[in-house]
């Protein structure tokens, strides 16, 4: 029973999620919407009952089998991936290098201001 | 032989057989994936998708028929994403703590990879709607998905296109940590994270440790999350 109350909470919070992103028109996916809702009920609740713990875990774990699927979808679209393939190569390669590249450097910045500090107090 | 004709014909038009090839197709992959010293280059992701698109193709499967069996596993990426609040609420006292440099870490690294991404690939003379599709390429699949179809991506299109962002970032982040002497572990897992998604998790855990898994797990929610918020605004911005 406890995987069945997981699941329902987490359908549940998925469910409230579309709705909302459907009701309000807004452009973010209801399952991000019911992660947020699925956060705050737990902040509120103080704590992650055992149930859902073990049903979301166990998904959280094999999370890339359920990529697989989509993925296949690549076959759709052999002929814009043929006709632009050397634009994706060139901009997935680069534009990680500079995400990787400010993310890090910014994360750097930022914390060792703030040894910084303790270190003066 | 007509008999076994039957039967494959009765087989590939029912979901059992594309499900439980999806299933096998992960095992061989994950087996290969070992035998590859665990390198991100032969990711079983990866390796499992080109199984299975030289098995369709051999079999002159199309893509909707193939999908009749899968979508029972692609179905539960949408729990999974909702799942994703439970590491970010095992961490928020770690939050809690670090909450400056989290919030402008993830809002400059969310910005730049959205805006690098859109910019380089309309530098490079890209349509709109491929544009659109790389612009979400950072965030976990199920996120990247939906925002593509929010905003006139291509969402199948889109979900290939972050598995190779997660491939990439595993193979060149590292490169770059020492390039630019990175050697905080919870520095690494955040920016392999908030990049590479959920392949970035995976490295750090494996590489750098459990406290950069969890952070790079955290990235991976709260990067996602502040992706879904801040993209469509920007892409209106940028004015595509």
């Amino acid at each position: 029973m406890p995987l069945i109350v997981g699941m329902s909470i987490l359908l549940g919070c998925q469910f409230l999620g579309e709705l909302t992103s459907r009701a309000l028109s807004l452009p973010i996916p209801g399952p991000v919407l019911g992660m947020v809702i699925l956060l705050a009920a737990l902040l509120i609740r103080g704590g992650v009952p055992a149930g859902l713990r073990s049903m979301g875990e166990g998904l959280l774990k094999y999370l890339t089998l359920l990529f697989v699927p989509a993925g296949v979808g690549l076959i759709e679209h052999f002929d814009l991936i043929s006709r632009e393939f050397w634009t994706l190569i060139i901009t997935l390669v680069v534009s990680s290098a500079i995400t990787l590249l400010v993310t890090s450097q910014t994360l750097k910045a930022l914390t060792r201001r703030r040894r910084d500090d303790e270190a003066s107090r | 032989m007509s008999g076994l004709g039957d039967v494959w014909v009765y087989l590939s038009a029912s979901p059992l057989l594309h499900l439980l090839a999806t299933l096998l197709a992960f095992l061989i992959a994950s087996r290969i994936n070992r035998l590859a010293g665990g390198n991100p280059v032969f990711h079983p992701v990866i390796i499992a998708i080109a199984l299975l698109i030289g098995f369709l193709t051999l079999t002159q499967t199309d893509y909707p028929t193939y999908f009749e069996g899968a979508q029972f596993l692609h179905f539960l990426l949408g729990p999974a994403t909702v799942a994703l609040a439970i590491p970010l609420y095992d961490h928020r006292e770690r939050v809690r703590r670090m909450l400056l440099p989290i919030a402008i870490g993830t809002l400059v690294g969310v910005t730049t990879a959205i805006v690098s991404a859109v910019g380089i690939a309309l530098t490079l003379g890209a349509g709109r709607e491929t544009a659109l599709t790389l612009a979400p390429k950072s965030v976990t699949s199920p996120i990247a998905m939906g925002i593509a179809e929010k905003i006139g991506g291509i969402p199948s299109l889109a979900a290939g296109l972050v598995l190779l962002t997660g491939v990439i970032g595993c193979i060149i982040g590292p490169w770059i940590f020492r390039w630019t002497r990175i050697t905080d572990p919870t520095i690494r897992g955040y920016t392999l994270g908030l990049s590479a998604h959920g392949f970035g998790t995976a490295h750090a855990f494996a590489n750098y440790g459990a406290v950069a898994g969890a952070f790079s797990g955290l990235a991976m929610g709260l990067s996602g999350l502040v992706t879904a918020f801040v993209l469509p605004p920007i892409v209106h911005l940028l004015g595509i």
